[in-house]
């Protein structure tokens, strides 16, 4: 069982790249363009790594600190996260609030970097993020709580355990996969939140909070973002697909559930645009009503 | 060694510590106030003998939560109905473990603060008025008597109102004294009618043996809510902190703000258990006023521009937190569910330590900030973290644990209280009601903290000064470092050890949920996992900073201005600016906050001059306190026709009240 958590955690450090790239052929496709390589993410990464870097006269020892934080925080809710049908590295009772507040934690000290630099645009974009984290995490934690009591599981491996396709659980983990995808786009900085390509600082959010970072540190926080995007897809195929009985059907699934996820993302991002900054808060209060929804269902 | 030997001999020696304490404190404000004219003998005196109190105070503590039967101290006291017993029980100890070991910083961190106020002010004065706050806490803390607590109360009221108003010269100060004076004794008067109740009823003013059951519980419990309420800052109650605060010199705010409003809470915790089994609407009160509390809380502290205000708000979300887990441990014990009792009291009661930590830290923190720099407000600071690397180190350190980031301690009490709600949400339908008010509110109240926070350090220490004041700040002298730098690591400590801090805490949370230790031993198992997954977090932290050091060793390092679109000259003003990064969030709470803006927006082609002025009044006092004492006053106007300023009207007013009295004497 331990192998499978660690090949699980392993493969997710190691893949988690490649969903951006099936994200961004399909956008490519959608738009009728060839696109860049599948694999431009590790290249990209690789290319940073390898570079120097340059940074504000401004900044401090915490700029250089938010991106290793960011991190190893993403990489310690890794552990938590269940893959294809194996618990977590870590897995105990009450394990998605640490999972929820160690996402917290990235988020703070991205803010913070971001303010580092004192500029005017990056404290937008780091003011923003606070905003969308903060109704993002109470959608989050209902959403699991809803699974919780309909399982009477307190933890994620458990709860997942406990979906059942045609159950009882139906219903519930159909509207806290729903809450949590819109917890994913907002947690991603995806449209309809925030778009990854927008070019005008005025309008970013994640990308404008790491305009100042370059080399190495860059790569680490474009590596960050990739890991976050397979954390909540496999969260939500977790969510979503029964327990499989087979050793060999529940990785396939879930990595089946993985690309089509980064496959809906990029549909999504090809056929509508961002919705306004003042419309977010509701999109995501939205998402803690499904949630609730969740949680009522299961009165009577 | 012979056990029975020791066991009778431990509550001795851990009595003579606390009897100890008190005659230090005591001793020493009297002999501060003495050489008062002296200033440095004075203050060194001061300083010395509260932190020696506190370090005995803190053993007294230990020994308190570690003795297997209650330690006991009894003096004759002629007062009517009053005598001088002390009582130390696991539960005093906690919170005795809290008050002295922050007072003792406290005053450690004073010695250095105060070093500019040689001179101008009486310090022997302050130092006297100090130490009497602490030994009136530890009193209140262990007295086993009603008239005995009182006084201690009454005591502690009035040296903490003594300073608030030491600087009063400033009519802020002498304002937020009054309010404090006023809701103070409010608090005080249900207080007195409570014991009056508990006293009629069970026929002893003994604390030990109060009791009284039935619907005079309720009642009892309604007072001691809105008494000890007062003092603790719940949400309706909490108009007097918000000002005293900032009023108070910083170390002083750490000790009211970090242990006095504590004392609220233990107060609460004594009463409840004078009443035998509670009634579930009892919890569901406490956790009313806990989301009410936290939420409100937290959001009035991010429209606050004053970082000790911002500060001041924050006590009263952290005691809504409290109150959240002190609710649904009273739930737990009223619907028979041990774990449910134990995991919320827990929750309460290792908060109670987090928060005297993070809270006197960051108290501490704004008051080197605000000495170096000359200002509290956020939007003229900026730009201390390479100035003030110590302070800002433990600041962000104490930020990242009151927004209850882990591996610090304040994630481990709220997580705590989690666990309880999980435990009531997975129950009835009324317990899942419960339990989803607190999980909704502590997750409302753990991004707001975190964005306030976020706010508070990154506006006030990064980025580029945005005054000359904040531009020549220098670093805080080690005494007032060292205390910052203790209280820094102690969350560190309870953060990484949190599953042996609650076991240490684990007698008191038995007193106080009524439980069997071994409830709380299970329900609390997954604290192991966090106290794991936080060394995990430590190492990780380590390996990808080792990573990155590897990574770019060798490669070629730039500097550059902040990318600013190519705008040639960025000055600091065009900074995000406090209120700008709140803004969102204020605008979207805009029903509760009603920030009110001032503003001149830029015009024309050629803009010269703008400007923004937000201010956030507390809701409370506006809507609710300010009418109904203006209605007050309007009643109380009609009574000026017997108070004219003739003074032989006066007489004749006894005179009648006299010959009266003496009429239905003889009647």
């Amino acid at each position: 069982m331990i192998l499978q958590s660690l090949l699980g955690f392993v493969a997710a450090l190691l893949l988690a790249p490649l969903l951006a790239g099936v994200t961004n052929r399909v956008k490519a496709v959608i738009a009728g363009r060839c696109g860049q390589p599948v694999l431009q993410l590790y290249l990209d990464l690789l290319k940073l790594m390898r570079k120097g870097s340059v940074f504000s006269s401004t900044t401090t020892w915490l700029f250089r600190a938010g991106p290793v934080v960011g991190l190893a925080s993403v990489v310690l809710a890794m552990t938590i996260v269940p893959c294809a049908g194996s618990p977590g590295l870590v897995s105990f009772t009450g394990d998605f609030i640490l999972l929820a507040y160690v996402l917290g934690l990235a988020r703070f000290f991205t803010v913070l970097a971001a303010l580092d630099t004192g500029s005017s645009f990056e404290g937008m974009g780091a003011s923003r993020e606070m905003l969308y984290g903060m109704l993002a995490e109470p959608a989050l934690v209902i959403g699991l709580v809803a699974l919780g009591r309909a399982t009477h599981e307190w933890s994620l491996a458990g709860m997942c355990r406990g979906i059942g396709p045609l159950g009882t659980t139906g219903s519930v983990s159909a509207l806290a996969a729903a809450a949590l995808a819109l917890v994913l786009l907002a947690e991603t900085c995806r449209v309809p939140f925030d778009d990854p390509n927008t070019h005008l600082e005025l309008t970013m959010i994640h990308e404008v909070m790491v305009l100042d970072h370059s080399g190495p540190d860059f790569a680490f926080i474009q590596y960050t973002a990739a890991l976050k995007f397979w954390l909540f897809g496999a969260l939500m195929a977790a969510v979503l697909l029964p327990p499989a009985g087979n050793p060999w059907l529940a990785p396939a699934a879930t990595c089946a559930a993985l690309l089509v996820i980064a496959a809906l993302v990029g549909i999504v991002e090809s056929v509508m645009a961002r919705v306004r900054l003042t419309k977010v808060p509701q999109l995501l209060v939205g998402a803690a009503a499904l949630a609730l929804f969740a949680l009522m269902i299961q009165l009577r | 060694m012979n056990l029975s030997d020791s066991a009778a001999a431990q509550p001795q020696i851990g009595m003579m510590f606390l009897l100890f304490t008190l005659s230090v404190l005591l001793t020493g404000g009297l002999f501060a106030l003495a050489t008062g004219r002296a200033a440095r003998i004075s203050s060194a005196i001061g300083a010395i003998t509260s932190a020696l109190g506190g370090m005995l105070g803190c053993c007294a503590g230990v020994q308190a939560l570690c003795a297997s039967a209650p330690l006991r101290f009894d003096a004759a006291w002629h007062v009517p109905f009053g005598s001088f017993s002390l009582l130390c029980d696991p539960l005093a100890g906690v919170f005795l473990l809290a008050a002295s070991a922050l007072t003792a910083l406290a005053g450690v961190y004073g010695h250095g603060y105060f070093a500019s106020w040689r001179g101008k002010k009486p310090l022997g004065v302050l130092w006297c008025c100090f130490n009497l706050l602490t030994a009136s806490m530890l009193v209140v803390i262990t007295a086993r008597n009603a008239v005995l607590f009182l006084v201690a109360w009454e005591v502690m009221t009035l040296v903490s109102f003594a300073l608030v108003v030491f600087e009063h010269e400033d009519s802020s100060a002498r304002d937020a004294g009054l309010t404090y004076l006023i809701a103070a004794h409010v608090g005080t008067a249900c207080l007195l009618a409570m014991f009056i109740v508990l006293g009629q009823s069970s026929g002893s003013l003994d604390l030990a043996q109060m009791g009284v059951a039935g619907r005079l519980a309720g009642l009892v419990f309604v007072l001691a809510v809105a008494g000890f309420g007062t003092k603790a800052g719940f949400m309706p109650l909490h108009v007097w902190l918000p000002d005293a605060h900032p009023a108070a010199s910083s170390p002083v705010s750490a000790v009211m703000s970090g242990v006095m409003i504590k004392t609220g809470i233990y107060g609460i915790l004594r009463v409840l258990g004078m009443l035998g089994e509670p009634a579930p609407w009892w919890g569901w009160l406490l956790i009313g006023i806990g989301a009410v509390s936290g939420v409100l809380g937290v959001l009035f502290a991010l429209a606050q521009h004053d970082l000790k205000r911002l500060l001041a708000y924050h006590s009263v979300e952290n005691i809504g937190i409290i109150a959240l887990g002190m609710g649904l441990g009273v739930l737990g014990r009223a619907e028979g569910m041990p774990d449910l009792a134990a995991l919320g009291m827990a929750g309460a009661l290792l908060h109670v330590i987090n928060h005297a930590v993070f809270k006197g830290l960051l108290f501490l923190g704004v008051g080197a900030v605000a000495q170096a720099s000359g200002t509290r407000n956020i939007e003229r600071l900026g730009g201390l973290l390479p100035r003030m690397r110590g302070t800002a180190l433990c600041f962000l350190i104490g930020a990242a644990a009151i927004a209850g980031l882990p591996p610090l301690n304040g994630f481990v009490s709220e997580f705590l209280i989690f666990l309880g709600a999980f435990k009531g949400a997975g129950s009835t339908v009324q317990l899942m009601a419960a339990a989803l008010a607190v999980i909704v509110s502590l997750a409302l109240i753990g991004g707001l903290a975190s964005a306030c926070f976020a706010k508070a350090f990154g506006i006030v220490f990064l980025g580029a000064p945005r005054s000359a004041a904040a531009a020549g700040a220098r670093e805080c002298c080690a005494l007032m470092r060292a205390p910052m730098m203790v209280l820094a690591a102690v969350c560190v400590v309870i953060g990484a050890a949190a599953p042996w801090a609650v076991r240490a805490l684990s007698p008191a949370i038995a007193q106080a949920s009524g439980t069997a230790p071994e409830a709380l031993v299970i329900a609390a198992a997954p604290l192991y996992w966090i106290a794991l997954c936080a060394a995990a977090l430590i190492v990780l932290l380590l390996v990808v900073a080792l990573a990155r050091k590897l990574s770019r060793a060798g490669k070629p390092t730039g500097q550059q201005v902040t990318w600013d679109c190519g705008y040639a000259a960025p000055t600091a003003k065009m900074q995000c600016t406090a209120s700008s990064f709140a803004q969102p969030l204020l605008d979207l709470f805009y029903a509760v906050l009603r920030t009110r803006r001032d503003e001149d927006l830029p015009r024309g082609l050629f803009p010269v001059h703008a400007r923004l002025h937000t201010h956030t009044p507390d809701l409370v006092r506006v809507r609710l306190l300010t009418p109904v004492v203006r209605r007050a006053y309007a009643l109380m106007r009609r009574l000026r026709v017997v108070q004219h300023g003739r003074l032989q009207l006066y007489i004749l007013y006894i005179v009648v009240t006299v010959v009266a009295l003496l009429l239905w004497k003889l009647r």
